[in-house]
């Protein structure tokens, strides 16, 4: 059923280092291009769980998630809420995770499933869609529509390396969203039941043959997803950048799909990949391209996407199908 | 046809929905005229989605952006030209068309989730260039446009809609329909009965976004006032949400899809049933609602009704894309 296109497979790693020249040389000749660079990466790290979870959820159900950046909105007000009552970040941080788990696992459960057994991209893509609105509405309905101030975790620190300012906030940022990939990814790889979820996604109906409980794993993903998109939602919402409100993550949600979209949909090393290249390039553009002011970031990330797309419909990473008749 | 009965019945219930239609301003505030004005607008926006999604199932959630290009066509027309705003409809209509074959033609290699992003950073990205290019569109502040009375707009509103509606319905009864549903159903299987995919797909966007841009340009007129946050992410999804409510693939509930996008919260929070916030909260549940139990909408149930009526058992065909995976 799958292929490997055999032409130019070299072409896409051999860019990527090209870029990573680009980016090294560019840093090492200008502070302000290095520090720009450093925070696009940190954009790109939010993006990053974003698109993870976008891909987690694609690979096993083959839908586009229209809700997780609701989702993720929603997990961050839960934790703001938290703090209000008196929790350490930290310790709200881990409810919040455990809480939007059990959360993507209901709605899956409750929403999506019942849809999904009626078949068609369309029908459930509108039930996502449904869902973005059903949640959207639902922050505004019990926070209200005003913006929040968020605390952050981070203290306003700044690292000077060789005359260039790296803050805290950014590096933090970085670290912590890879982390949450990489653990998410050693669980997928090394434990039976990441191994289980892999086959329930890949062969539902080989994977039920051995007993796993396919729908239990694909409730399971979008449980694993929502917590992933948890952590992009409190990354950003502690960057001074962004302003916690209902509307928080749609614009993060529209750079993730570029980013999941130009991955391949199906690669989450893709996504990454992309994510943190679309971060840099945005920020690239928007200080050095004048005409591109902050209000075009958005169509410069679809157009990116749209250029992929029409070069290489299934992405820098993914796989080109081969679709029987 | 086959369906002669039921063809009859569904002509009289248009008939009698044309009447009432017709005579209820008389019956009517002026602040209601206004209200029904604006369901015009969303009846023609409905529409012109059902063509594109509902006939020829290519996914669009971006019919808020050629909303906008329509409505800004008319803005900038009569504010900086001094046009008459009913003159401005047909280049609404030209300018709406231009961009929906510019969004067609991506079309033509995307499909299902591909599409359904795209369209969607569609309808993210055009208020943001609205707000960029403020020198033409006035920006966030927006531009004032001439004031109507409500029996005016009424009149007006609803004279465009019927001739749309009895246009869609010339056109999605003859050949061209054909071609749409056969696209719809199967790709493969229309291109080998002689359907061009190319020309029909760019044809089927090229006319719903044209229509949408009519719908737009009334909805300025309405507002007598237009700025970016007019056309923003909400309306293409509420759109969405009113063709899903009146069922994609089917004529008869356009009227009802429109009536409950814009009646309903007034409706809940004129009778104080429910706060505004709850509105949301209520249409995303109703959309996921929808599409696991009738994913055909209000038209499925006058289907439904009206085939148990004519003894009839199996559905004349299949709406809502099969659409393979």
């Amino acid at each position: 059923m799958t292929e490997r296109r055999p032409t130019a497979e070299w072409i896409v790693p051999a860019g990527l280092v090209a870029v990573c020249v680009l980016l090294v040389v560019g840093s090492l000749r200008s502070a302000l291009f290095a520090q720009q660079t450093v925070s696009g990466l940190a954009n790109g790290g939010i993006y990053a769980s974003l698109a993870v979870a976008l891909v987690l959820i694609y690979r096993a159900t083959e839908v586009i998630n229209f809700a997780q950046g609701a989702l993720a909105t929603f997990a961050t007000y839960v934790a703001w809420q938290l703090m209000q009552w008196g929790l350490s970040y930290w310790a709200a941080f881990a409810c919040t995770l455990a809480i939007a788990f059990v959360g993507g696992f209901a709605v899956e459960l409750v929403a999506i499933r019942p849809v999904e057994r009626r078949g068609s991209v369309l029908t459930v893509v509108i039930a996502a869609i449904g869902l973005l609105i059903l949640v959207e509405g639902s922050i505004g309905w019990i926070w209200g529509n005003d913006v929040k101030f968020m605390p952050t975790p981070f203290p306003a620190h700044i690292y000077t390396v060789g005359g260039v300012a790296f803050s805290r906030q950014d590096l933090s940022t970085i670290a912590i969203s890879l982390l949450a990939v990489i653990v998410l990814w050693g669980f997928f790889r090394f434990t039976k039941l990441g191994l289980a979820m892999r086959a329930a996604a890949v062969r539902p109906d080989a994977a039920r043959l051995v007993g796993v409980r396919v729908s239990w794993m694909l409730s399971l993903g979008w449980g694993l997803a929502a917590a992933l998109g948890a952590v992009a939602g409190l990354m950003a919402a502690a960057s001074p950048s962004v302003l916690l409100q209902p509307s928080m993550m749609d614009g993060i949600l529209i750079y993730a799909f570029a980013a999941a979209v130009v991955g391949g949909l199906e690669s989450a090393f893709g996504a990454v990949v992309a994510a943190l290249m679309i971060g840099v390039l945005l920020n690239l553009v928007t200080s050095y391209v004048h005409f591109v002011g902050p209000a075009l970031q958005l169509p410069v990330a679809f157009v990116v996407m749209l250029v992929v797309l029409l070069v290489k419909p299934s992405g820098l990473f993914g796989r080109t199908r081969v679709r029987r008749v | 046809m086959r369906l002669r009965r039921p063809t009859a019945v569904g002509a009289a219930a248009t008939l009698c929905a044309a009447i009432v239609v017709a005579l209820l301003p008389f019956a009517l505030s002026n602040y209601h005229r206004t209200t029904g004005a604006t369901v015009a607008v969303y009846f023609i926006a409905i529409l012109a989605l059902d063509i594109v999604t509902g006939y020829t199932g290519q996914i669009s959630i971006g019919h808020g952006a050629f909303m906008a290009i329509g409505g800004y066509t008319t803005a900038i027309l009569t504010h900086d030209h001094g046009w008459n705003d009913l003159a401005t409809l047909p280049a609404a209509a030209a300018a709406g068309f231009a961009a929906g074959v510019v969004v067609g033609l991506p079309a033509l290699r995307f499909r299902g989730v591909y599409l359904a992003l795209t369209t969607f950073a569609v309808a993210l990205a055009v208020p943001q260039i609205a707000k960029n290019y403020s020198r033409f569109t006035g920006g966030t502040e927006g531009l004032p446009l001439p004031a109507h009375s409500g029996l005016w707009l009424y009149e007006v509103g609803w004279a465009i809609a019927g001739a749309m509606f009895v246009a869609a319905w010339l056109l999605l009864r003859g050949r061209t329909g054909r071609a749409f549903r056969a696209i719809r159903d199967s790709e493969v299987a229309a291109a080998s009965s002689g359907v061009t995919l190319a020309v029909y797909k760019t044809v089927a966007f090229g006319i719903s976004a044209a229509m949408a841009g009519v719908a737009g340009s009334l909805f300025v007129l309405v507002n007598s006032f237009v700025n970016p946050d007019v056309f923003g992410l909400q309306l293409s999804l509420y759109v969405l949400i009113g063709a899903v409510v009146g069922g994609l693939g089917s004529l008869r509930g356009v009227l009802v899809g429109a009536a409950f996008v814009e009646l309903l919260p007034i409706g809940l929070t004129s009778g104080s049933l429910a706060p505004s916030q709850a509105v949301p909260v209520i249409f995303g549940a109703v959309v996921v609602a929808v599409m696991a139990l009738l994913p055909l909408g209000a038209a499925d149930l006058l289907r439904t009704v009206l085939q148990s009526r004519a003894d009839r058992g199996q559905h004349p065909d299949t709406p809502l894309g099969t659409e393979a995976k």
